[in-house]
C-alpha cells in the first residue's frame, strides 16, 4: 500500500464527504423548521443533476446550473405549499387537544416518502433509465491535477469550493439576515415567533425552497464526476441523513464536519471490506453513534432533549 | 372476560375468507387462490407493521428487509437439508435478533429516527442479497423444498394443493390477527396504546416507552419474517426484489390506507392491493400507485380511513 493510493482514497472521501455534507445541510434546514425528516431531499439532488444535464444542451453551463437550481427550488416550494402545508393544517385543526408542534410529524414524514417516489417516477418518465452526465466545469474527463504524485480531477476543487460556499452563505444567512434570524426563531418556537409577527408558514415554505436549492446545486456540481440517474436519490438521502444524525440533527457545522469524517472513513473502508459493504459501514457507524451518543457526535445533550419531534 | 366486540372484525374476516374459495369453486376460478395465498402472506408482513406504525407510532422502512431475512434464511437452511420447520424457527429468530439490535439504540430516541435507520437497514439487506453469491445474487434462490407442517399438510405451490394452501395461509392470518387483538388488551398492549395517545403521559404513568416501542418493532419484524419464510416455501423460490425499498414502502402504504391503527383494515387492504398488483392491474405504474396512495391518504385522511366498525374508543375511556 503506497502513499499515492492512500491519497487517492482521501480525494474520493473528500468528494463524497462534500456531497454528504451538503445533503445533510438540506436535511437540517427542513428539520429545524418543521421537525420533518424530508425523504425527498435526495430527489432534489437528483433533479439538480438531471436538469443541469438537459439545460446544458441548450444553455451555457453556468446558466444551465442556475436554471436547474431555480426549477428545483420552485419544485421544493410547490411541494410544501400543496402537500405539507395542507396536511399540517388538517392535523392541527383536528388534534388541537393533544397540541404540540410535533402532532403530525409522522404523517408529514410519510407524506415526504410518497412525494419522493412521485419525483422519482416523474424523473424516470422524463430522463429514462440510463445514466446521464454533465460536462466537466473545467478541462475534460482526462485532465487532472496532482499533489505529490496523487492525481485528482479539477472537478474536486469545484465540488469542495461549492460545498464551502454553500456552507458560508447559509451560515451568513442564518446569522446576519432578518429572514435567516426569523427562520431560526421559528425553529426555536413556532408560537413564540408567530406572536412576534413572523409568518411561520412562509418560513416553512422558504425552508423547503432553500433545502431544494442547495440539494440541486450539489447535484449539479457533482454530476460530472459521479454521473447521475433517476434513482440516485434514496441512497444519497440515507447518507445525508446518516451524516446529519452522526453530527447531531439540526447542527450545520457538525453536519459539514461529520460529512467529511464519514466520506473519508467510507472510502478508506475499501482497504478492509469489499466495495459492496461501503454502505454497511456507514449504517453500522450510525447505529454505533446513536447507541453511544444519542444526540450525535457534536450534539449537546440539552439540544437533543429540546427537539421533541 | 374479553369483550366479544373486539373480535367482531375477526369473525367477519374468517367468514369472508371462508366464502372466497366457495365462490372461486363455483365460478371455476380457482387460479385466483394462488395469488390470494401470496397476498395473504404479504398482508401478514403489513399486519406487523400496523402494530408498529399505528400503535407505537414509529415508521419503519425495513419491513421488506426482515421479510427477506426470513425468506432467505429459510431457503438457505432448508436447501442445505435442514427440516423446514427448524429452518423456519431459525429464520424467525434471526429476524427478531436483528430487529432487537437495530431497535435498541434507535428507539431510545424521540422522533422518527427509526424511519431512516430502517431504510438504511433495508438498503443494506438488499445490497447483501444481491451481492453475495451464496444467496444467488440477482437470480435469488430457486428450488426451495416444500414446508411439511404435519403429515400430508404442506406449504407448496402445487396445483393440487392450491385450496389447502389457501386455507393454511388464511388460518395463519386469522391466528395472527387474534394474537394481535389479544396483545392490545394485554399489559404490553395497553402500554402501546398509551404510547399512541401521548408519549409523555405514558412515560409519566410508568410505561417504559423505549421498551414498548422495541417490543412492537420486534413483533413487526417477526411477522415479516414468518411471512417471508412461508411465502418462500409456497413460491419455491425467493429473489432480491423481495428485499427492495419499494416493497417496504408498499407495506407502509397498505397500513396507511388500512387506517394506521386498524388490523382488519390493514389485512383487507393488504390482500386486495397485493392481489391487484400480482394480477398486473397497475401495469408499469406499480410503484407509482403505492407512492400516490401514500400522498393521497396523508392528504385526505392523515389519521387513516376507518374501515372497521364505528369507533368505540370514547366508551372504553369512560369505563
Amino acid at each position: 500500500m503506497n502513499i499515492d493510493i492512500l491519497a487517492q482514497y482521501l480525494f474520493s472521501g473528500l468528494i463524497y464527504g462534500s456531497i454528504y455534507a451538503v445533503i445533510a445541510l438540506g436535511f437540517n434546514i427542513v428539520y429545524n423548521a418543521t421537525g420533518i425528516i424530508n425523504f425527498a431531499q435526495g430527489e432534489f439532488v437528483m433533479l439538480g443533476g438531471l436538469l443541469t444535464h438537459s439545460f446544458s444542451a441548450v444553455l451555457p453551463l453556468p446558466l444551465a446550473i442556475l436554471t436547474a437550481v431555480a426549477i428545483t427550488a420552485a419544485v421544493g416550494g410547490l411541494l410544501e405549499l400543496v402537500f405539507i402545508r395542507n396536511i399540517g393544517k388538517l392535523i392541527r385543526g383536528k388534534g388541537s387537544v393533544s397540541g404540540g408542534s410535533g402532532g403530525g410529524v409522522m404523517q408529514l414524514t410519510i407524506m415526504t416518502i410518497g412525494l419522493s417516489i412521485g419525483l422519482r417516477e416523474i424523473a424516470l418518465k422524463i430522463w429514462g433509465e440510463q445514466v446521464q452526465t454533465v460536462a466537466f466545469f473545467s478541462g475534460t474527463e482526462s485532465s487532472s491535477l496532482s499533489i505529490g504524485g496523487a492525481h485528482f480531477s479539477p472537478q474536486l476543487l469545484w465540488i469542495m469550493g461549492a460545498a464551502a460556499l454553500i456552507f458560508l452563505l447559509l451560515t451568513g444567512f442564518f446569522k446576519y439576515t432578518l429572514s435567516g434570524q426569523a427562520m431560526r426563531a421559528c425553529s426555536a418556537s413556532r408560537t413564540g415567533s408567530r406572536i412576534c409577527g413572523i409568518k411561520a408558514e412562509a418560513m416553512v415554505t422558504f425552508s423547503f425552497i432553500l433545502a431544494a436549492a442547495i440539494g440541486a446545486a450539489a447535484g449539479a456540481v457533482t454530476a460530472p464526476l459521479t454521473q447521475t440517474h433517476y434513482a440516485i436519490g434514496t441512497g444519497l438521502a440515507i447518507k445525508g441523513f446518516t451524516v446529519a444524525v452522526f453530527g447531531g440533527l439540526g447542527n450545520s457545522g457538525a453536519a459539514v464536519a461529520s460529512g467529511f469524517i464519514l466520506g473519508i472513513i467510507e472510502s478508506f473502508s475499501i482497504i478492509i471490506f469489499p466495495e459492496a459493504f461501503k454502505d454497511v459501514v456507514s449504517i453500522v457507524l450510525l447505529l454505533a453513534v446513536l447507541f453511544a451518543r444519542p444526540s450525535g457526535l457534536f450534539g449537546s445533550r440539552e439540544a437533543g432533549r429540546l427537539k421533541e419531534f | 372476560m374479553m369483550k366479544i366486540r373486539a373480535y367482531i372484525p375477526l369473525f367477519i374476516f374468517i367468514f369472508i375468507s371462508a366464502l372466497i374459495p366457495v365462490l372461486t369453486g363455483m365460478f371455476q376460478a380457482n387460479f385466483f387462490l394462488t395469488q390470494l395465498t401470496m397476498s395473504a402472506y404479504y398482508a401478514l408482513a403489513a399486519l406487523g407493521l400496523c402494530l408498529l406504525l399505528g400503535y407505537a407510532g414509529q415508521i419503519s422502512l425495513g419491513q421488506a428487509g426482515f421479510f427477506a431475512i426470513g425468506g432467505y434464511m429459510s431457503a438457505m437452511l432448508s436447501k442445505a437439508g435442514l427440516d423446514p420447520r427448524l429452518a423456519f424457527i431459525a429464520a424467525v429468530l434471526a429476524a427478531a435478533l436483528t430487529a432487537f439490535l437495530i431497535g435498541m439504540p434507535v428507539l431510545r430516541l424521540k422522533g422518527h429516527y427509526l424511519a431512516m435507520a430502517t431504510l438504511g437497514f433495508g438498503v443494506v439487506i438488499e445490497k447483501v442479497v444481491r451481492g453475495l453469491p451464496v444467496l444467488g445474487g440477482a437470480d435469488g434462490l430457486p428450488n426451495v423444498p416444500a414446508f411439511t407442517i404435519i403429515g400430508a399438510l404442506r406449504i407448496t405451490g402445487g396445483k393440487s394443493e392450491r385450496l389447502a394452501n389457501y386455507l393454511i395461509a388464511f388460518v395463519i392470518l386469522a391466528v395472527c390477527l387474534t394474537l394481535m387483538i389479544n396483545l392490545l388488551s394485554s399489559r404490553s398492549g395497553r402500554a402501546l396504546r398509551a404510547l399512541h395517545g401521548n408519549e409523555e403521559a405514558a412515560a409519566a404513568m410508568g410505561v417504559n416507552t423505549a421498551r414498548a416501542k422495541l417490543v412492537a418493532f420486534v413483533i413487526a419484524a417477526v411477522c415479516a419474517a414468518v411471512a417471508g419464510s412461508l411465502l418462500t416455501h409456497f413460491n419455491g423460490s425467493i429473489g432480491p426484489g423481495e428485499a427492495g425499498t419499494m416493497k417496504s414502502i408498499r407495506y407502509l402504504s397498505i397500513v396507511a390506507v388500512g387506517g394506521l391503527s386498524n388490523f382488519t383494515g390493514t389485512l383487507a387492504v393488504g390482500i386486495l392491493l397485493n392481489f391487484l398488483s400480482l394480477r398486473g392491474v397497475f401495469g408499469i405504474y406499480d410503484d407509482a400507485v403505492f407512492g400516490a396512495i401514500l400522498v393521497v391518504v396523508m392528504l385526505l385522511a392523515p389519521n387513516g380511513f376507518s374501515l372497521s366498525l364505528p369507533k368505540r374508543r370514547k366508551k372504553e375511556g369512560v369505563k
